[in-house]
């Protein structure tokens, strides 16, 4: 059983093409004195013709027609499927910019509570934010969703997000005027989206040339 | 040829998809024939057939130039066929055992020579069995079976196809045979 197996395993061999000539010399030898292994080779040679004898198939008319068609019905989303794959970079790019264009969004949407720089001497009455008067206030100013009054000074940048600068308390009567305080550097008030984003892209620019 | 297809392989790649007709019209029958030949009936055969023509269009960008584009279609159809097999609900093949009526598609798709009515008649009995015993077969020895006799594809290019190694290719194949012999040693 053992020899026979073996050289099972040699017929298989030589199907392949693999065998060794001393290899087929031992094959041929067994073949020509083992009635059952000639059975055996016989069938598997035979097996081997019955396969071959399968004949060949055709694809159905309109078969190219048929897969062209579905390309192009689906033509879109491959050409940005692969529009993606060719220019990574720019897709990543586009995506970064729409999460920076989003969050700028988010924080001017998002946020409807009172925002102030922190700086001391400044005065918060509900949403309005006072300068005193005879109060220097030192370094850039910023109020978020508010308003402001200026009756002291301030020594740097102010911007107003939301909110305006009111200058003229109508309940103080004219004798204030004169008073009202001084601002030593540029005056922004932004209120709208557009001004918003631009505001952002600015600081945004400001901040990488810094570097 | 394979210069010829090499060439509109590259006007693919660059978003011309009118030379994708002519890759398709060049492979169509064979890539039909071997899908068909693994699942054994026309209509799955010519949806896998399609699909992996569409497959190999939508992911040309990742077919590596330098080898044979035939090899890299052979194998989307192979590993497409091979998981539609799997995924067949067990109902099915309640139906395919019936092979009398969708083999007449197949059958009278085979271009025949001039024999007698009668020998005609054998003849697609036989093949008609032969083909019926390989669809008997797992799909693993299925697929080398049919890529080496049916197809006469090397050892190794079936290797390349499959993306076995070869000694693997080899023990399915031995399989393979001694499977089908057992089957078809009283035909």
């Amino acid at each position: 059983m053992e020899t026979h197996n073996k050289m099972i395993e040699l017929m298989h061999r030589h199907l392949d093409g693999d065998l060794k000539k001393e290899e087929e010399v031992i094959l041929r030898t067994h073949l020509e004195e083992c009635v059952s292994c000639q059975h055996h080779f016989h069938d598997l040679k035979r097996t081997i013709s019955l396969l071959k004898s399968v004949e060949t198939i055709e694809a159905p008319i309109n078969f190219t027609e048929n897969v062209m068609a579905k390309l192009g019905a689906e033509k879109k989303h491959f050409k940005y499927k692969r529009w993606f794959k060719t220019h990574p970079l720019i897709t990543a790019a586009a995506i970064f910019f729409i999460f920076m264009l989003s969050g700028a969004f988010v924080q001017f949407e998002g946020q409807s509570e009172l925002v102030v720089s922190k700086q001391e001497n400044l005065i918060v009455k509900g949403d309005t934010v006072i300068v005193p008067e005879g109060v220097t206030v030192e370094g850039d100013l910023l109020v978020k969703n508010g308003n402001l009054i200026i009756d002291g000074t301030v020594d740097g940048n102010v911007t107003i997000v939301n909110g305006e600068l009111i200058d003229d308390d109508p309940l103080e009567g004219e004798g204030l005027m004169a008073s009202v305080g001084e601002i030593n550097g540029e005056l922004n008030t932004v209120n709208k989206m557009f001004e918003w984003l631009w505001f952002q892209a600015k600081s945004l620019f400001k901040g990488v040339f810094s570097f | 040829m394979e210069q010829l297809i090499k060439e509109k392989i590259k006007q693919v790649k660059k978003g011309d998809q009118a030379a994708y007709s002519d890759i398709v019209g060049f492979y169509q029958n064979k890539i039909y024939q071997h899908c068909y030949r693994m699942l054994g009936n026309a209509h799955e055969a010519e949806d896998m057939a399609q699909e992996a023509f569409i497959r190999a269009y939508v992911n040309i960008d990742s077919f590596d130039d330098r080898r044979k584009f035939s090899t890299w279609l052979y194998r989307i159809a192979t590993n497409l066929s091979i998981d539609r097999i799997r995924k067949r609900k067990p109902d099915y093949f309640l139906d395919a055992e019936v092979k009398g009526t969708d083999g007449l598609d197949m059958y009278s798709q085979i271009s025949t020579e001039d024999r007698s009515p009668v020998e005609e008649v054998e003849n697609l009995e036989l093949k008609r069995y032969i083909h019926n015993e390989i669809s008997q077969l797992p799909p693993k020895y299925r697929s080398i079976i049919i890529l080496r006799y049916l197809e006469e594809f090397s050892l190794q290019e079936i290797s390349d196809i499959l993306d076995i190694p070869l000694g693997t290719v080899k023990t399915r194949i031995h399989r393979g045979r001694e499977a089908l012999r057992k089957r078809l040693r009283h035909v």
